[in-house]
């Protein structure tokens, strides 16, 4: 899955990473958008071996966007600010 | 005399509103880190576009909720970022988490506006990475800029359909096919009293005529067939026409949704009880018309209390709030009381004739294929709830649907059956052959929500 940026797309840079791998996001991105828009694929893999899955309702409810943030555990990846540093793992 | 209200969407502002007039200063929390909702939720700060761009023909709206919301933060004990994850009806105590740390309110009377999430029918295909609500493709476009995908599909029925899509394409996106589950027969039977909508029911007109002009592939009375997916993507959905014809479009998103449903767990766990409202096909709790409900100094208002949308929305936190005050003993302006139910029963009309144009599609989840994923968060598939109803397990059969999750774990899951709820009840139903009011529904459990285990318990916050 890639989020497509189509409006308020120029806002500042910030850097993360995927697995130890830097990943370019911007200001303002979720966990979610920063990941998936950055070219992630998806979030997580299914821990009952039915594939990855990388959100459904980004309103927080469906709880299928785990990734884990280091020094903060376990996060919704909808519900969560990206911020400049973070070390993001598949959740 | 103390005072909590739960949400700060549409109901929650007028409802915060009206209690801060009456010389109140509530509790008021919302989970969110900001107020607005869900149809006025604000971006990020980092994102700078302004009300027209946002919210289209509900600029004005938004904007006149916005100031509102602003106007009642310093003059309320106001807490973003903060969840409500239990309530206690017995000795009344909210008990929430903010940025990990655990408290309690204590309340008098607490009026919930927790609003709604999308209703969805699970499809073949549908845990693809690129495949989401159809709520969550407006989110990524409202809040971030962002579309699902590049070429995206649209399956669903229902006002957000129409004007997700349109929002979609106004912003640059390719959307290769908006699919509607309902016949436009169905909904030409419902013009009629769509009429009474006025200004709604015109919108939606311009949303479809708008996809139309624009030569947006659009079908009616389709049957979803699978979407199809390699790898972590979409690659394309199959569906079949009204004749029966197979159809398919290439695309690399698709977002999905029939309706809402309220998110009623706070007012499931505050013991009020539910109903099952047959033209919204929906469980909803039992209130009157203000908002009262049957357990004393509980009140209910917005969708979460059953879907009227968003302006009905805020008539009800108004009212409700009204409700809690008279209760209490103030002297309310009546006039207003009145004028507020009046406009409550006018729009509860036009809500009748939205759902019968776009009535929920039980006969799709019943007739899904029993290898099709049915509980996203633990991988069941259909036909492990279909066998529940038949099978003979030491302790009987799945007469309803808590038996039935404790047979097979449907709603157990960490979404607690928000996602797959309404589903699996048809499809238990089905193969039971009742109806499905007759099957009950999943109850709700603390916290509402998983919450880490590390947060601190209460007693240690200062
Ligand atoms: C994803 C989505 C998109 C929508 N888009 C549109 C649209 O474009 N146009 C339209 O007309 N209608 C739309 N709707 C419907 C519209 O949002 C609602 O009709 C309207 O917002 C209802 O207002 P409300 O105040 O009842 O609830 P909401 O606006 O949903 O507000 C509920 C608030 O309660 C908070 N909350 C819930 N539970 C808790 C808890 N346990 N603890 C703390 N806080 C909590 C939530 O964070 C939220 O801010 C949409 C609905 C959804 C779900
Ligand atoms: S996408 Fe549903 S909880 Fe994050």
């Amino acid at each position: 899955m890639k989020l497509r940026r189509l409006r308020d797309a120029g806002r500042p840079r910030i850097l993360l990473t995927l697995e130890g791998e830097a990943l370019e996001a911007q200001a303002g991105d979720t966990l979610l958008t920063a990941l998936l828009a950055g070219g992630a694929g998806h979030l997580r893999d299914s821990e009952f071996g039915d594939g990855p899955r990388a959100g459904f309702c980004l309103m927080g409810a469906c709880q299928d966007c785990w990734v884990v943030v280091e020094g903060q555990g376990r996060v919704r990846a909808c519900a969560t600010l990206a911020e400049d540093g973070m070390r993001v793992k598949r959740g | 005399m103390r005072i909590a209200v739960v949400g700060a969407g549409p109901a929650g502002v007028r409802a915060v509103q009206t209690l801060v007039a009456a010389g109140h200063r509530p509790a008021w929390l919302d989970e969110a880190p900001d107020g607005g909702g869900r149809i006025y939720q604000r971006p990020p700060a980092a994102l700078n576009r302004d009300a027209k761009m946002l919210y289209g023909f509900e600029a004005k709206r938004a904007t006149a909720l916005h100031d509102t919301l602003d106007a009642m933060k310093p003059r309320t004990d106001w807490r973003p970022d903060t969840f409500v994850w239990h309530i206690r009806p017995g000795v009344k105590r909210l008990q929430t988490l903010h940025r990990g740390v655990q408290a309690v309110v204590d309340y008098d009377a607490v009026l919930l506006c927790t609003g709604a999430m999308d209703r969805v029918v699970p499809v073949p295909g549908w845990t693809l990475p690129g495949v989401t609500t159809m709520g969550a493709a407006q989110i990524a476009l409202k809040t971030q800029g962002c579309g699902i995908g590049s070429r995206v599909a649209f399956l669903g029925s229902g006002p957000l359909l129409w004007l997700v899509a349109y929002q979609y394409a106004r912003a640059g996106a390719d959307v290769v096919a908006v699919l509607d589950t309902t016949s436009f027969a169905t909904k030409a039977r419902a013009a009629f009293g769509l009429l009474r909508g006025g200004a709604t029911f015109a919108k939606g007109l311009y949303y479809i005529g708008w996809l139309r002009a624009h030569g947006i592939r659009i079908d009616e009375g389709v049957t979803p067939v699978a979407i199809e997916g390699a790898g972590s993507g979409v690659t394309g959905l199959d569906w079949r026409d009204a004749r029966g014809r197979a159809q398919r479009v290439d695309c690399d998103a698709v977002g999905i949704g029939w309706g809402l449903r309220p998110e009623a767990q706070l007012a499931d766990l505050a013991g009020i009880p539910f109903r099952f409202d047959a033209i919204q096909h929906n469980w909803v709790p039992e209130r009157d018309l203000a908002g009262r409900t049957s357990v004393e100094g509980h009140y209910l208002a917005g969708d979460g209390a059953g879907i009227g949308g968003a302006e009905v929305a805020e008539l009800a936190g108004a009212r409700a709030a009204l409700a809690l005050l008279q209760d209490a003993g103030a002297a309310v302006d009546a006039a207003e009381a009145a004028r507020l139910d009046r406009a409550l029963t006018a729009a509860g009309r036009f809500r009748v004739a939205l759902e019968r144009a776009s009535p929920y599609p039980a006969h799709l989840a019943a007739g899904l294929p029993d290898d099709t994923i049915l509980c996203r968060c633990e991988g069941l598939r259909v036909g492990e709830l279909r066998a529940a109803a038949a099978e003979e397990y030491p302790a009987g059969r799945a007469p309803e649907m808590n038996r039935a999750k404790a047979f097979t774990r449907t709603g157990m899951g960490r979404c607690q059956g928000r996602v797959c709820g309404a589903a699996a009840a048809e499809i238990l139903a089905a193969a039971l052959g009742v109806p499905v009011d007759a099957i009950g529904r999943l109850r709700g459990q603390p916290p509402v929500k998983p919450i880490p285990i590390v947060a601190p318990p209460a007693e240690a916050v200062p």
